[in-house]
Formats: structure tokens, sequence, C-alpha cells
């Protein structure tokens, strides 16, 4: 369990690491916290030709938040993110689903768009972007791009974005008025990447009824999924909507796989349970 | 009195030291060393068709490869079956390097040697093996079923058929007013302490002398092993064992492989070389243990005392066989636990299978025996409608019945005789401690919050402390230290702790001055080593024999210094004192000087002493006949036979009936291990084994898919519990001291591991109602239990249901 011969670099300057990665081309890895990359390596599961250590490029670790939405840099890690109460109140989703991230050791070295770029369908923060309809941007080379979500995860563990890239920050809207967030997620064990979690929000039009109803499932795809329940319940009442149907109808639209620690079957299962837990704490939230 | 502390809390003396990183493991030696590392096979049965090793020597910093055929002498022949059995009739080892065929995936088939450990796996990495692969036998059922077979030569997969009876079993079924047949399966789990395997091996030219570092149970065997397999001369070689982060079994075994190729490499290449197991190679290169299939026939009567018990298992013991079958016969004869059963006959099938080999896990064959009879407890009661506490009783072992025997043979050859246990003492704690009688209200009350809550005990009696002897030297030193050391080795169980404390007792000393070192082939050469929970009882007795052998020596030379009877004299706080004679005392220290004639002043205490010397009569030699110079005694523990502890667990368990969650709220543990040197150590030894019966009840098993690849080969698969997945754990102590021993002690380390499964699959099933015949469970196998239309509904359900309407 020792990592294939690398080489590494330490680039002072986000161009210089976009210089080497250019230079060095598809052998070429981005380092962040390691969390994800470092076991890969030590199981020679990936043998990359060069890591390019992001951690002393300047201008990568900040957290900003406005009234729009939350920006996350790519040397934020999960624990500072966690522990951002600005960041907290503008998407409670942030905080709600990195406290589900692991344990506190690698939360305080694994960066959230680490684990957004590694794009682990079981992963916590891939969800909430997908769910809270946010992006990443990208720096090329060739100038910065804005990546949204539904073209970024492409596979389990691959993303659209390739070559010569960093992604220097991930970006997630704002919860909108009105709205109330839950995300639970059922493990093995505390910390362990989820059997199946599910994120949700819930937005009530100016009367207190159902106005959409959103969820996102961890480890039931190749890729995060969002998936649209209003249906089931728009326009009931917040406090005594049918959410058991909601949940019933997000089971029709999962199609999980099984593998060692469950079946296909028991993860709909839970799809169903959670989304029904889920569902009724965000909408008592969204009306409080 | 500071001296007196057996029976004491004393902190872990060790713990300073391990938990601010100054431990010294196998991987803290020989920063300068060559690093070893194995090309493993990657089928789980093959034959090798060629090994080109070509494309490896290039790698900058290679050093050597070996394979089979550098091997000569004893080391190209299999490696030993340690333990034979005469109903081992098929045993079967591997080589050091595999001999033109492997048998399970991880099976080592080259050894490079390089300059450091990254570049070893680089070139480990560019050998190429070809193979042809060879039908792949995974599992008990599929090892009986024998449509292909692990070993040309053994088309049965059978390595052993272990039988035993006590009467004629079949009469005694037919005879009995009630039966219950049902066939039941424990999975596979393993030791996985944190720190793996190593080995490291200095080899010293000048003076054709051999060091080796081994992270292992059994230092002494390890030399032996080495000696022999390299041709050496044992008094050339030395083993030590360091600082060892946890056994747990996996290390008793010997001479693994790795333990004869680092030497041997070592000595070829005239520098040290290291290996240091990684966690993949622990997983598929190590041990494992437990699984077994079992059928089960019980007859009783209508009061639920049972008249016979009939078991067929089927125990998978992987590729081979080198720890004979000590697991098989473990389960075989204590599955009877703390019961009297009238009639018994058990036959355990050892079968091949194309997986790693199965050695002994903490427990050793008890948690499989104890599923087995606990759960026939339990079905008893369910059948009669009788509360599980009350079949229990009615069939345990009376106190009045000791020494009890079974009718059995023990793994150690010895008779399965009780020495003492007051077994429904552990059952009338128990249920007290955990509230057996209220446990309806805990199901309302739990009912009420939308959760399933079912609770489960299981008892269990532990043969521990087997022969056939350990050792102890005990000296005292002239600046009043006093050395202590026994063969056998440490794994963090907190021997320095006890063995002190055991030293201090007897001879009277502050415990600070009580030096211990463990498994240290030059220090004690002669050990056994540490399994079977022996620890204490072998090891603690020898060192205590040797404390009181050097005791009664410094009180002769007291009583001739002080001119006083020995009789008369106490040591306290390292002073011989004459009782009530206040001033009249000399120093353990000094009397150590004393005990050498030879006694040049290099220091003070030799000083000091010279005021209490007096010339030798001069028609005596200095040193007299049966005398020998210095203040020490060695000294051995060979007991009869083991000795019986003795415990009960409770598990209560809540279950969301929505996600099929299983947590353990309560767990309750009644333990008896005799007298008991450190009341805090024995309680760590049952916590830590709790945590491993929980793990093994919800969490762990090790995942072999149809083509014998292992899929669960890190920490991230297989679930060892965190601290957060184990319950807390109430403990209760009774004591029977052991007849057997000085000390009157039992074996404390297994203990805890034992019950975990069948106690937690009782919980589970009175929860539920479904009937839990195959352990561990996760979430996902309960949810399929309890929409299988064909699982069995509980008979206790279906009352539950009448009675709550
Ligand atoms: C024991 C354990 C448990 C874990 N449990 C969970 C869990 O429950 N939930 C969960 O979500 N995660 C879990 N993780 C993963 C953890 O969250 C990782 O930190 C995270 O997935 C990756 O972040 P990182 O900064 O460590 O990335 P790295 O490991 O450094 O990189 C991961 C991948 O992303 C790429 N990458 C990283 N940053 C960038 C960037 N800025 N631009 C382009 N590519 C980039 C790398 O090239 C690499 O391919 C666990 C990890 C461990 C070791």
């Amino acid at each position: 369990m020792k990592p294939a011969p690398f080489r590494y670099a330490d680039p002072g300057s986000l161009g210089e690491a976009l210089d080497v990665l250019a230079a060095e081309g598809d052998g070429a890895k981005v380092l962040a916290g390691g969390q994800s990359l470092i076991p890969l390596l030590s199981m020679r599961l990936a043998a990359p030709t060069t890591l390019v250590d992001l951690n002393r490029v300047p201008g990568l670790d900040a957290v900003e938040v406005t009234g729009d939405g939350v920006r996350v840099g790519a040397l934020v890690r999960h624990a500072e993110l966690l522990g951002n109460p600005a960041a907290r109140t503008v998407q409670p989703l942030l905080a709600r689903a990195t406290a589900y991230v692991a344990h506190p050791a690698i939360r305080n070295r694994g960066t959230t768009v680490g684990s957004i770029a590694h794009a682990d369908p079981s992963g916590e923060m891939t969800a909430v972007l997908a769910l809270t309809g946010g992006s990443v941007t990208v720096a090329t080379p060739a100038g910065r791009s804005t990546i949204g979500w539904r073209e970024l995860f492409v596979g389990p563990l691959e993303t659209s974005v390739h070559g010569a890239a960093v992604v220097v920050d991930a970006f997630f809207p704002a919860l909108p008025a009105r709205s109330g967030t839950a995300f639970v997620e059922v493990s093995r064990r505390r910390g362990d990447y989820a059997v199946c979690g599910a994120g949700v929000v819930v937005t009530l039009d100016a009367d207190g009824l159902v106005e959409t109803v959103r969820a996102a499932y961890l480890s039931v795809g190749p890729v995060p999924e969002v998936h649209d329940l209003t249906e089931a319940v728009s326009g009931q009442p917040a406090a005594s909507a049918d959410w058991a149907a909601a949940a019933d109808l997000a089971r029709t639209l999962v199609d999980p796989d099984g593998d060692l620690h469950a079946s296909a079957d028991y993860r709909r299962l839970l799809v169903g349970v959670l989304t029904e837990r889920a569902l009724a704490s965000a909408a008592a939230e969204a009306a409080a | 009195m500071t001296t007196k502390l057996f029976g004491e809390p004393v902190r872990r003396r060790e713990d300073a030291r391990l938990v601010t990183g100054r431990g010294r493991y196998l991987d803290d030696i020989g920063a300068q060393a060559l690093a070893a590392a194995f090309v493993r096979s990657p089928y789980a049965h093959a034959r090798i068709t060629d090994v080109d090793v070509e494309p490896a020597l290039d790698v900058e910093g290679l050093v050597a490869i070996y394979t089979y055929e550098d091997l000569t002498g004893p080391m190209a022949e299999p490696l030993p079956v340690l333990i034979p059995h005469p109903q081992l009739h098929a045993p079967r080892t591997g080589y050091p390097l595999a001999n033109g065929e492997v048998n399970h995936v991880g099976e080592p088939v080259v050894m490079v040697v390089a300059t450091d450990r990254y570049l070893a796996e680089d070139a480990a990495e560019r050998i190429v093996v070809t193979y042809e692969e060879l039908p792949v036998v995974v599992g008990v059922d599929a090892a009986r079923a024998a449509e292909h077979a692990v070993h040309a030569e053994i088309p049965d997969n059978v390595a052993a058929r272990h039988h035993q009876e006590t009467g004629d079993v079949e009469e005694a079924l037919a005879g009995a007013a009630r039966t219950l047949s049902f066939t039941q399966y424990v999975e596979r789990s393993a030791c996985m302490p944190l720190e793996g395997k190593g080995v490291h091996a200095r080899w010293d030219p000048a003076d054709s002398s051999l060091r080796v570092y081994s992270s292992t149970q059994a230092s002494t065997s390890v030399r032996a092993a080495i000696a022999a397999k390299l041709e050496l001369s044992l008094e050339r070689v030395e083993v030590i064992a360091p600082d060892v982060g946890g056994g747990f079994g996996v290390k008793i075994v010997h001479p693994w492989p790795e333990e004869l190729l680092v030497p041997m490499a070592a000595i070829a290449l005239g520098h040290e070389v290291k290996w240091t197991e990684d966690r993949r190679e622990h997983f598929i290169g190590s041990a494992h243990e437990r699984q077994q299939r079992q059928e089960i026939t019980v007859g009783f009567d209508d009061d639920g005392r049972i008249a016979a018990l009939d078991v067929h298992a089927w125990h998978d013991n992987g590729a081979y066989t080198p720890y004979g079958i000590i697991v098989p016969i473990v389960t075989a004869t204590q599955l009877v636990g703390p019961y009297v059963i009238p009639v018994y006959r058990v036959v355990v099938e050892s079968v091949y299978t194309n997986t790693v080999i199965v050695t002994p896990y903490r427990g050793a064959g008890r948690p499989q025996g104890c599923f087995a009879m606990e759960r026939t407890m339990d079905r008893i009661a369910d059948a009669l409608g009788l509360d599980r506490a009350e079949v229990r009783r009615r069939n345990l072992i009376r106190p009045d019945q000791f020494p009890y025997d079974h009718h059995l043979t023990f793994q150690d050859g010895r008779p399965v005789v009780y020495d003492s246990g007051d077994y429904p003492g552990l059952l009338s704690r128990l249920t007290s401690l955990v509230g057996w009688e209220a446990m309806e209200d805990r199901r309302a009350e739990a009912a009420s919050r939308g959760k399933l809550l079912g609770a489960g005990m299981a008892m269990y009696v532990e043969g521990t402390g087997p022969g056939p002897y350990e050792g102890g030297h005990v000296q005292v030193l002239g600046s009043g230290k006093v050395l202590v050391s026994t063969g056998l080795t440490s794994q963090g169980q907190g021997h320095e702790t006890v063995f002190a404390q055991i030293v201090a007792s007897e001879l009277g000393v502050p415990m600070e001055d009580v030096e211990v070192t463990t498994g240290d082939t030059r220090r004690f050469p002669y050990a056994v080593g540490t399994f079977a929970s022996r620890a204490a009882v072998m090891s603690g007795n020898a060192i205590a024999l040797a404390a009181r052998g050097v005791r009664e020596k410094a009180l002769r030379i007291a009583a001739e210094v002080l001119e006083a009877s020995p009789d008369d004299l106490e040591i306290a706080d390292g002073v011989v004192g004459v009782r009530g004679t206040p001033g009249a005392s000399i120093p353990l220290r000094t009397i150590a000087v004393l005990s050498n004639p030879l006694r040049y002043a290099f220091d003070e205490a030799a000083k000091q002493a010279t005021q209490f010397a007096r010339p030798g009569a001069d028609d005596q030699p200095p040193v007299a006949v049966g005398d020998a110079p210095g203040l020490e005694h060695r000294d051995y523990f060979s007991p009869i036979r083991s000795t019986f502890a003795s415990g009960a667990h409770a598990a209560v368990v809540e279950i969301d009936p929505a996600t099929w969650e299983i947590d353990v709220v309560t767990y309750a543990v009644v333990h008896d291990c005799g007298n008991v040197v450190n009341p805090m150590i024995v309680e760590g030894q049952v916590h830590g084994g709790v945590a491993q019966g929980v793990a093994g009840a919800l969490y762990e098993r090790m995942a072999y898919d149809a083509d014998g690849q292992l899929q669960n080969a890190s920490f991230m698969d297989f679930l060892m519990p965190f601290a957060s997945e184990v319950p807390d754990i109430d403990i209760d102590h009774q004591s029977t001291p052991s007849p057997l021993n000085p000390l009157g002690i039992k074996g404390a380390g297994e203990a805890g591991v034992i019950p975990g499964s069948a106690a937690i699959a009782s919980a589970i099933e009175d929860a539920t109602g479904r009937r839990i015949s195959a352990m561990p469970i996760s979430p996902t196998e309960l949810y399929d239990v309890m929409r299988s239309p064909s699982a069995e509904r509980t008979a206790a359900a279906g009352r539950r249901t009448e009675v709550g309407g």
C-alpha cells in the first residue's frame, strides 16, 4: 500500500498550477485535501504521473457569503464550512450535510470542492450542489467558466472537468424564501458514506401551502439525483401534507443498485422512509 | 500499605508510554533496513505456470527477488502443522512461497527486497506471474457439496472429522418428551489488530547470530521455528516481541511465511531486512475465523430440561490447517457451557475452502459454540412458552456439583472438568443488572416511540489458562530494582502492570521498583505464548512462584544477618524487618548484594552491604552447596488442567421498524474470572471483548464472492465498529476462585466476545418475532427477513399478539 512513483509540483499561484497541469498532460492530478486521492494512490488504484498540490495557491481559501448564496473556495475544508455561521444562515443545507461527511479528522483536511470534484455519488456535498442548483467555477489556461451541476456530474467519480483545469470554487445558491430544508441519512457506522441519504427543500406559498418539493439522494445512482416531488403534495397545507405520497413517488423515481451493505430493495425502502421524514421536518421549518 | 497491590485497580503503567507515542512497535525498528514486499496471488485457486521477474530487474533500488526456486533445505518443505491431532486426517499447509499452486487470494508467491518499501512494491508490481485458474470453493456449504476440491487429493474437502460423545444420543433423543431440530450459520470475521504483523531481522556475521523482532504472540516458538527452518543453532537466534499493537489470536500462528523469509533474506544479504504488513495484506494474507454451519437436535422434557443434544457442525478452515483443529475442538467442547447435558454428541467437520486460513480469533470457536447452545435454550423456551432465563436456570450446573466432569476432552488433551463456578449466581446477578423482569415495560415504552425493543441473554463457560507451562524469573538487584521476566508475550493487555502488581504483593516491594519484560527470548527462553486467556493464569502464577522463591532466599539471608528466625521476618516497602522489633531490619537491595560473595565496591549499595557482611566460615565454600549467587529465582507453573471462567451477558436492542436499523441500547455483563488481579484491567478486557462481540453480531463479515475475492478488504467496507457503535456496558463481577492455581485466578482475555452474537440474535428475535438463525445480521438483511413470507415467526411473538390483542 505505497503509491507508485509520481512527480510532485507545489505551485505558488493558480497560473503556475495550470501551467504544470498543461505541461504534464493527462497523467497529472490536482491534490487538495488528499482524503480521497491519497488512499487511491496507496492502493495503486490510481497512478498519476504528477500531483499538482493546490495547498500553497493563494486566494482559494475563502467562504464568500452574499444574499445570493455561498461561494466556497477550493481550499476551504469541510470543517471550516461546517463552522461558518453566515453560510449556515444563507443555505442551511451546507452545515446540515457537512455534519454527515466522515469524521472530524477527515473534515479538517478534506475540502468541500475536492469532494465535488471527486464526484462520488455517495458524497453529501455533490448532492447538496445538485439540490441547491449550484455550479462550479473552473479555471483553465483559456480562462474561467461556470459549469452547472447537471453538466458537471457525468458518472461515478467522473466529471466533465478534464485536462488542465482547476475547480476554483463551488457556488451554492441561497435558500429561497418560505423554504425549509432537511438532510437525513442512514449509514452503517457513524461517519461512513451513507447507505442512502436524502436532502430536501420544501417551499411554501404565501398561504402556507406546499408550492415545490425537491429532493436529492445519495448512493442511489451513478450521479447525484434531484427529483421533483411536488405533484404528490402540491397545494396541501404544510402541517398535514401527505408526505407518504411524496415518499411513494420518490420510490418510483429512483433506480438504486445493490452492494455489500444494502440491497437495491433496501435502498428503495430507505428512499421512501428518509423522504417522508425529511419532508415533514423541512415543511415544519418552512412554516415556522 | 503500598505493596499490597493484588486486587487493586492500579492504572496501567504502560499507558503513558504508549499513548504519548513512545511505544516501540515493529515498524519503529530498523530505520536503515531493506524493505520486503510480496507478490501475492490474485486468484483463489490456480496453478502457477510461470514467474517472470525480468521486467522488475531494472527497478532502481531492487536488491533481491526470491521465488520458491530459491528456497532450499527445510525452507523448501511445507510449513509445519503446529498442532497435529489424530482426527485431523488430511492436514495441509502451504509453503513459505507458493510451490506451483495457490489456494487463496493473498498467498505469497514472490518476495522482493529493495532499499525501501515503495521501490519494493514498484518491483513487485512488475513481476509477471502466469496462472492457470482452477475451480474455486468458497464457504462451508460449497466445501461440503464438494463439487470441486481445494486440494485435488482430498476430494471431499474434509480435513478433519472431530467427534466426541458422552452416551447413546439416538436412544436419549428417542426417549425425550420433545425434540427440536434446526440449522444455523455464523459468518467469518477476523482479529484485525490495528498493528498488522511485521518482522525485522538482523544477521551479525561476526558472531553468526540472528536477532529477529516479530510482532508475534509467541516469540520463543518463532525462535525455534526459525532455527529449525534456517538450520541455525538455537543459541544463535534471539527473537523479541517489541510493543505489539494487538493480536487477538492471529499472531499466535507461527511461523508465518514472512517470519522465515525475512530472516532468510537478512542472512543472505548481510543486511537488516524488514517487512511491515499493510492492511490489505492483513485482510488477504493473515487469518480469519468463525464460519460454521450448525445442525442441532435437542431432546428435552416438558419443563425444558435437556435430555440430549446432538450437534453436527461444518467448520470452514480455509485453505490450510497450520493450527490444526483447535477451533473445532473448542467449539465442540465449550458448546455445553454452564449446563448439564446428560447425553451429548458432537461432530465437527473441518473443511477446506479457497480462502484465507482460519485460526483462533479471540474466543476461538467459543462464540460459535455459545451461539449453538444459547440459541438452543431460546428455542426450548419458545417452544414451551417459558421465560428464557427460567429455562436456563433449570439446566444450570449447581454450585455443589463442582468439580463437574463433562466427560469431554479439551483442546489441551485434558478432560473438561470445571474447577469451580456459581452459574445460578451469574444468572440472578444478570437478570437484576439488566432489569430482565421489567422488560415488558421497556418494550411498551419503546413501542410508544415507534421502536421495537427486545432483550436477549447468553451464558458461557470458558476454559482458560491451558498448559503445558509458563515460567517466570524474578531478580532483585543491588540498586533495589526488581527485574521480572516471562517468555510469554504482550499485545497491549497490561501485563506489565499486572505482573508488577503480583510481584510487588508477593515480595513486599514498591511497584515502582518492579520492571517487567515479556516475550524476549534473551531474558526467558521457555514459553508457550499468549492465547486462550492464559497470561495471568500461567505467567501470573509462575511469576508469583518465582517471587516466592526470591522471598524465601531473602528471608534466609536476612535471618542470618539479623540473627532471627525466618518465621519472624516480614518484608514491607522493600525492607526486611523482624516483626515487633523496630530497627532490626535490612533492605532487600542490601540482601541482594550480600547474596553474591563477589562484592566489588562499584557502587554505594555494595559499600553499604559491607557493614552486614561477615567473614564466611573457613570450612565452608563461599557459595554453599545447593545455593547460587544472586537474589533471584526462576520457577514454572504447570497446571493439571485448564481453569474454567464463566459469565452471562444480556443485550437490549431497539429496532427502527421503518429502516430496520438495530441499536444496542443496553449491554450487561456479569463476569467471573476467579480472583481478580486488577479489576480495571479486567473491565478493559471485557469492554474490548464486547466491542468485538457486537462487531461480530452486527457489523463485521468477510465478504468473499464466488471467485474467492474478498470484496471488503479495507476498513472502508469491513465494518469494524467505531466507539460510536459500541454500547455502554454495565458490568457486575462474581468471584469463584480457581482451586487449580496458587493465585486462584481464571483467564479474562477472551470472555467479553463470546456471547455477543448469541445474546444479540436473541434480542433481535425477541424484538421482531422472527427467527434469527444466521449471524451477523445487518439492517438490509433484517429487512429481508421481515418481508420474507418464509421467515419463521417465533411462538413468543404469536403469544404476545394474542395478549396484546
Ligand atoms: C475514512 C473516510 C471517510 C469519508 N467519508 C466521507 C463521507 O461520509 N462523505 C463524503 O462526502 N466524503 C467522505 N470522505 C471523503 C472526503 O470528504 C474527501 O475529503 C473528499 O471527498 C475529497 O476532498 P479532498 O480535498 O480530500 O480531495 P482530494 O483527495 O485531494 O482529491 C479528490 C479528487 O478530486 C480532485 N480535485 C480535488 N480538488 C480539486 C480541484 N480544486 N479542482 C480539480 N480537481 C480537484 C483530485 O484530483 C482527486 O481526483 C471520506 C474520506 C475518508 C478517508
